[in-house]
């Protein structure tokens, strides 16, 4: 069974109002409990409000979002439990911090979730790790830490709920290339370690790449695509069109195969063409030394 | 949504009251309120009411939105009709105790609710109509002569069209803060008021962190763009009055005229 699933899901704003505004619509797919699905789309193509409706904050104004099979809009006010299994992480989320020390901060969802005080400072103290915080950045004020320490702060405070699947908005944006590469870092191995089911929206087609097994494309509130990683960057004409991009890597790659070398399509990363590109090199070379003694 | 608040919207169009020149706006509104209250009979009051429906249907707005913006306001309605209602002089239709009817009670509760009413919709249709930087910029103009007493009227605009513009930016900014504590669990719907005071905690604090934050940015932008208050500005839209100003000033001169006609020549329904 799909841990999430949606059927003809559709989302309307604004209904009845010059300003309405229709901003997913019939969307349908399934993901399965363990996937690493990057969502990608441009702006204003509804992943956002996508998401949002996964765990419970927006309710579709048609269709169902099943949650191992069970539609969670069959019972309103136990509501507040599913948002306990699906994390949700805002863009931005640093702006959602308010409590004295990073450590309360971090509690806040666990103690909604009315855990005890042993098992909630076993979550708080599991979260900071995970996005690297130290045990002396845990009783700061929140409003005292750097940018990139408040970002990990405030993922830490839906880690530390300890989701069956996590949603991060763009958590990378705003952040410096290092900060980038060590947060999306920490989320893979997050992944890895606690094999739970993670959806990462994004702009940055390089960190889906880095991190996704399977890529959802939006595109004017309709779901595209839904593929593994190398299927879809394989479209790479069909993206354009929507205003999407490849990564910078997967395009060379594509450059090289369309000039007659034989490399592969679905290149990724760099250190996957590197690995493609070096013999071809030394092929080469080989080809003019013998070209040379003739 | 919070921003389902429909008093102070502005609804873009291109309807002849989108196009009235926003100063001519403010004062036919200020009229309008002064007519409305000038009714003594029926038949003014009627003349008022319908060109205020009139006017209503001619910005081509849904009239579902003006009901909307009366919704808010219909405990009031009751409320000073009620009042009104027992508080009649003359011979009692119906008595109880100290409670009664009289047929000018009936009579002032009806004329009440019908003045409030049109009061609301006239001033629906100038929010509707009119943006708010057209609106604050309106009374800059019209509050000019203030000048003269030295109150600094063009710092009270620019602080109303700031506060306007942000609105709906904090609006929404609540909203994205409340949703991001609803997904770490904080339960905002139930519980005695005390709980629920304390639930909006997780809210207020990053909002008024926000907000300073904002304001912040908002002083040094306008600091590095050399604002230094209103002394010497020019405007990049000027306001100009129309065809369709001069329209609508014979218009309310016409409706003025009936009024005062209706007013003077048949009987007065309330004193």
């Amino acid at each position: 069974m799909s841990i999430i699933e949606t059927q003809n899901l559709k989302l309307v704003y604004g209904a009845d109002t010059p300003f309405e505004k229709t901003a997913v619509d019939d969307v349908s797919f399934k993901i399965e409990e363990g996937d690493f699905v990057g969502v990608i789309g441009h702006t204003g193509s509804g992943k956002s409000t996508l998401v949002q409706m996964l765990n419970g904050l927006i309710k579709p104004t048609q269709g169902k979002v099943l949650l191992n099979g069970i539609d969670i809009w069959k019972e309103p006010k136990k509501i507040r439990k599913i948002r306990f299994k699906v994390g949700m992480v805002f863009q931005y989320p640093e702006y959602q911090l308010f409590e004295e020390t990073v450590a309360k901060d971090i509690a806040f969802g666990p103690k909604n979730m009315g855990l005890n005080d042993e098992e909630i400072k076993q979550r708080v103290t599991g979260a900071a790790r995970f996005v690297g915080l130290n045990n002396e950045l845990l009783l700061k004020s929140p409003f005292d830490l750097s940018g990139g320490e408040k970002r990990r702060a405030a993922i830490a405070g839906v880690i530390a709920m300890d989701p069956d699947v996590l949603i991060l908005d763009e958590p990378t944006a705003g952040l410096d290339p290092n900060g980038r590469d060590v947060l999306l870092a920490e989320i893979a191995q997050y992944h890895k370690t606690r094999k739970n089911t993670v959806l990462l929206v994004s702009h940055s087609m390089e960190d889906i790449a880095k991190t996704a097994d399977k890529i959802l494309v939006m595109n004017k509130s309709h779901m595209v695509m839904l593929d593994t990683t190398q299927n879809v960057f394989s479209k790479g004409e069909q993206l354009t069109k929507m205003g999407l991009k490849i990564p910078q890597i997967t395009q060379i790659m594509m450059n090289i195969k369309n000039t007659g070398y034989p490399v592969s399509s679905g290149v990724l990363t760099v250190e996957q063409a590197l690995k493609q590109l070096l013999p071809l090199l030394t092929n080469e070379k080989n080809i003019k030394q013998k070209r040379g003694s003739k | 949504m919070i921003s389902d608040i429909a008093i102070g919207q502005f609804f873009p169009g291109k309807s002849p009251v989108h196009r009235l020149d926003p100063r001519m706006k403010v004062l036919l509104l200020i009229g309008y309120i002064v007519f409305i209250f000038i009714t003594f009979n029926y038949f003014a009051l009627g003349l008022m009411a319908l060109s205020v429906l009139a006017i209503v249907l001619m910005t081509k707005i849904p009239v579902k939105m003006y009901v909307k913006g009366l919704k808010a306001i219909i405990f009031i309605v009751l409320f000073t009709s009620v009042l009104n209602l027992f508080y009649g002089t003359g011979t009692p239709l119906w008595q109880w105790g100290f409670l009664k009817i009289t047929l000018a009670g009936i009579n002032n509760a009806i004329f009440i609710s019908i003045r409030i009413v049109s009061l609301i919709l006239i001033s629906c249709v100038l929010t509707f109509t009119t943006s708010p930087t057209d609106l604050t910029d309106a009374l800059e103009r019209l509050m000019k002569p203030l000048n003269f007493f030295h109150i600094k009227v063009h710092e009270i605009a620019m602080m109303m069209t700031i506060a306007l513009r942000f609105v709906p930016t904090l609006l929404e900014e609540t909203d994205k803060i409340m949703n991001a504590q609803k997904a770490r669990g904080a339960d905002m719907e139930t519980g005695n008021l005390l709980t629920r005071v304390k639930a909006l905690i997780p809210v207020l604090i990053p909002l008024f962190v926000s907000a300073f934050r904002r304001a912040y940015d908002l002083a040094v932008a306008m600091e590095c763009r050399c604002y230094q208050g209103g002394g010497g500005r020019t405007r990049m839209k000027t306001l100009h009055m129309g065809k369709t100003d001069v329209m609508a000033v014979v218009f309310t001169l016409l409706l003025l005229t009936g009024v005062i006609l209706c007013n003077t020549l048949l009987p007065a329904t309330i004193r």
